[in-house]
């Protein structure tokens, strides 16, 4: 085994067999882009049913099929694994570790990825076709009227579990093992604390997930009634289960996107973060109360009304926290000697967005109120604020900031900026008419709808094409940087950027910090 | 061992690239479509018709298993040659102790359910507060208590009494498995696996600190017994099974006090099996390897977490499955 000093292998073996964590965090990325893709085509397959009342182009049960997959392929395959991705890439060249604490699981958690959701994806062509109950899977319609399809989709999160689990276990032991010399916990960026305690929430309810579909698969094959009344249970049962894991799910897509979203911005206002150690307290805050709030999803399921309060008034805590990284953000801004750079447009795009997302959360979580709310295009605006406009924005802005730092060129600004503001306006026109179709009371998940909601989901579907499209144009930006982009080799790409990983070379050796580096308090924290 | 008094920087090893992610990824794949495929053989299948899941599962489970093996005797390789570090070490122990961590959570969701069901769902099906309508509408004289011999759908006079809300048959057991109903003390086999379980635990903790000691005899004769504990354990819990089965009634499908009950003890079974295995090889390790020193028995230590974790964990399904 020996020496160390050495480049990659050649051709696909590299990929298969690889333990470096920039190898790795490349094939997570790319993945994830293959099902971002996939999964907004699902998506325009919904957007093209639903630009006009009536039923056009599929089947009721193919659109429940859309719906399940889009939300399930978005969430387990295209955001996580691509925080994932950027975790790899980023977290060793940013405590200065030499690689991540377990490579060959880090290669296994990888790998697990692939052929799970080829396995997902052919359930489509199954007799009775993938599953259709949506992403929530709810019981009874996930059990009792469960085709074949859900078996295989039962096993797929099974080992996307194993997956995330691992990938987790290698972050927390990286993090609290591989820092080097004088990097305290406290002198972390912050995207290595988010994805510290973002780590912890995914071991903590990953397993808690896997009980869930477990119980299902006992229902469906093997007569227990876990959800079944008429045995003593309660599907409501799977609804707790299910959200107990959930919430903490959605804080596992955006703690990292925060994390992102505080190294960019003080980068382009050329100060430091501001309020770097309430940021931390405020993401191990939210991380703590994302345990207790998961009912808010279930208000209208019949809780007793102590319930309902103890759930509303838990969930509005949540505000709190939050509130303060938004502040906290702002003034990082405040009095900075901006510039607008991609990475800098989609941070602060994420900045309005998301606040707008977490407004209507708080809208949302009034429990009497979300009787109005619930199960409307209202909720679906809200989730795709923060998801999209959150996550999405912010792996966006992640993929400029670092593409130079990973591949030495540089990509097309304005190509970039072309990017962003299609992108700003596609997703703006397509979810903010949804909030006003839900409050009118339109349901989601439903492939038709009255003629009242025609022009506003017009809007909405123009929008969402706009938006995928512009996101071919990212691909297009990304390939030409990486095959023809203008070379830099300064290993500061950005003026304002702080951290380790501007001190190495540009582009980044496969192999860095074999020794750690001396940790030189101006690059603490950036 | 190299001992780790130098003060320079010692490299974390990272190791060359590697099959074993890969071969894991084939075995697994395969494991899970062929497990998939025979439960939908079961459940939507044509019973005459032959299908090759079980070949694909095995073959998948081979695979799965090889590759297990074979990387652990990598890593136990590493360890030996001396290429693992202190701060590797750590690595691992971190690595032990954050999956024995989410064990615990895949518990608590089954044990979740478990309290969510006997302190909630039981009483509203009954007609206890606000959901309590429920009972009137659906399930009319059903009556609550705990463990629940007679479902919703019995209490009713089985599912064409009720026909809107039935998805099975839930066939009440005759008999429950707790302390109360125990016949005769000395015949109630969860106490008796109780004591075995807990008594394991300790020897495991007298091998490890005799290997501690340096004093390998001593190791290898307490793992031994604390092995033999473990599969007394099994044995037991097999008859408890077979007698739920043939005597009790109780069953998977005996409505939500046998879906617990299985679920629980099952999985916990499962887990004493996995430790008990764990602690095979590290004794197989010790005797015909001569492996493990003072210092430096990192994989009978992680072994030894987990089995006090699975104790633990019966201590629990002790009270709250059996006893309360
Ligand atoms: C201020 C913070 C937030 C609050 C108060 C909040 C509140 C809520 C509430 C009450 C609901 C349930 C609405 C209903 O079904 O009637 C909801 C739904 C949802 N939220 Fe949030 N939320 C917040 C932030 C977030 C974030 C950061 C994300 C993800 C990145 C997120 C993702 C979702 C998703 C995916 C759903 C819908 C799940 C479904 O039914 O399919 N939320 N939110
Ligand atoms: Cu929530």
């Amino acid at each position: 085994m020996g020496d160390h000093h050495h480049g990659p292998a050649k051709g696909l073996s590299r990929w298969l067999f690889t333990t470096n964590h920039k190898d790795i965090g490349t094939m997570y990325l790319w993945f994830s882009f293959c099902m971002f893709i996939l999964g907004g085509t699902f998506a325009m397959i919904i957007r093209a049913e639903l630009f006009q009342p009536g039923m056009q182009l599929v089947e009721p049960e193919f659109f429940n099929q859309m719906t399940t997959l889009h939300g399930l392929v978005m969430v387990f395959g295209a955001i996580m694994p691509s925080f994932v991705g950027l975790a790899n890439w980023m977290i060793p060249l940013m405590i200065g570790a030499p690689d991540m604490a377990l490579p060959r699981m880090n290669n296994w958690s990888f790998w697990i990825l692939p052929p799970t959701f080829l396995l997902l994806a052919s359930t489509l062509f199954m007799e009775g076709g993938a599953p259709q109950a949506g992403w929530t899977f709810y019981a009874p319609l996930s059990t009792t009227y469960a085709g074949p399809s859900v078996t295989y989709f039962i096993f797929c999160i099974h080992v996307l579990g194993l997956s995330s689990i691992m990938g987790s276990i290698n972050i927390i032991a990286t993090v609290m093992n591989m820092r080097a010399p004088g990097m305290t916990y406290m002198k972390m960026p912050l995207f290595v604390w988010t994805w510290l305690i973002t780590a912890f929430l995914l071991v903590a309810v990953m397993p808690v997930l896997a009980g869930a579909v477990t119980m299902m698969l006992m229902d469906v094959h093997f007569g227990t009634s876990f959800f079944s009344a008429a045995g003593g249970g309660d599907p409501v049962l799977f609804q707790h289960v299910f959200w107990f894991f959930g919430h903490p799910e959605v804080y596992i897509i955006i703690l990292p996107a925060f994390g992102v979203v505080s190294q960019i911005i003080p980068a382009f206002s050329r100060k430091p973060l501001f309020g770097y150690d309430s940021m931390v307290y405020a993401t191990a805050s939210i991380a703590f109360l994302s345990f207790i709030v998961w009912a808010h999803h279930m208000y209208t399921v019949g809780m007793p009304v102590s319930g309902e309060l103890f759930f509303m008034y838990a969930t509005m805590l949540i505000a709190v926290p939050t509130g303060v990284k938004v502040f906290n953000w702002v003034s990082t801004m405040w009095r900075g000697a901006l510039t607008f750079e991609t990475p800098m447009l989609f941070s602060i795009g994420f900045l309005v967005l998301f606040t707008i997302g977490g407004f209507t959360g708080l809208m949302l979580s009034i429990a009497p109120s979300d009787f109005q709310y619930h199960d409307s295009y209202f909720v679906v605006a809200h989730f795709h604020y923060v998801m999209v406009a959150g996550a999405v924005f912010s792996m966006t802005a992640a993929v400029y900031y670092w593409l130079p730092k990973w591949c030495g060129r540089m990509y097309n600004e304005t190509m970039g900026k072309t990017h962003f503001w299609i992108s700003f306006i596609g997703f703006n026109l397509t979810f903010f008419p949804q909030h006003f179709v839900g409050l009118a009371g339109m349901p989601r998940r439903i492939p038709d709808y009255a003629l009242q909601f025609a022009d506003f989901n017009m809007m909405s579907s123009i929008g969402a094409f706009i938006y995928g499209a512009s996101q071919i144009l990212w691909l297009y930006n990304i390939i030409a940087t990486i095959v023809a982009g203008e070379k830099i080799d300064k290993p500061k790409v950005w003026d304002g950027a702080e951290g380790l990983e501007w001190t190495v070379p540009t582009p980044a050796p496969y192999h860095t910090f074999e020794t750690p580096p001396k940790i030189d308090p101006a690059h603490a924290h950036s | 061992m190299t001992s780790q008094t130098s003060t320079e920087y010692e490299k974390y090893y990272v190791p060359e690239k590697s099959r074993l992610a890969v071969c894991a990824t084939i075995g697994l794949i395969l494991s899970i479509y062929g497990a998939a495929s025979i439960m939908n053989d079961m459940t939507f299948g044509d019973p005459g018709e032959a299908t090759s899941s079980w070949t694909i599962f095995w073959v998948g489970m081979f695979f799965f298993m090889a590759t297990l093996f074979a990387w652990f005797r990598t890593a136990i390789r590493e360890n030996i040659a001396g290429m693992n570090s202190a701060q590797l070490k750590k690595s691992y122990v971190l690595g032990m102790f954050w999956f024995i961590f989410s064990e615990v959570m895949f518990f608590f969701a089954f044990f979740g359910a478990l309290f969510y069901v006997r302190n909630l769902v039981g009483p509203w099906l009954a007609g206890e507060g606000e959901g309590g309508r429920m009972n009137d509408l659906l399930w009319p004289g059903f009556e609550y208590v705990w463990p629940m011999m007679q479902t919703p759908q019995e209490a009713v006079g089985g599912a064409s009494a009720q026909l809107m809300a039935n998805n099975g048959a839930f066939v009440s057991p005759n008999t429950s498995l707790s302390f109360a109903d125990a016949a005769v003390w000395w015949h109630w086999l969860p106490m008796w696996n109780t004591l075995v379980l807990l008594t394991s635990s300790l020897t495991c903790h007298i091998a490890h600190m005799g290997i501690l000691a340096g004093d390998r005899k001593k190791f290898n004769l307490w793992l031994t017994i604390t092995v033999v504990l473990g599969i007394i354990f099994l044995c037991l819990q097999y008859m408890e099974y077979h007698e739920a089965y043939v005597e009790y009634g109780l069953t998977l499908n005996a409505g939500i006090y046998g879906s617990t009950f299985f679920m629980l003890t099952g999985f916990h079974g499962f887990h004493v099996f996995m430790g008990m295995t764990m602690l095979l090889i590290q004794l197989l390790r010790s005797v015909i390897g001569k492996q493990f020193t003072a210092t430096d028995h990192f994989g009978f230590e992680a072994s030894s977490w987990y089995w006090h974790f699975v104790d633990v964990v019966w201590v629990f399904l002790f009270l709250f499955v059996y006893i309360l």
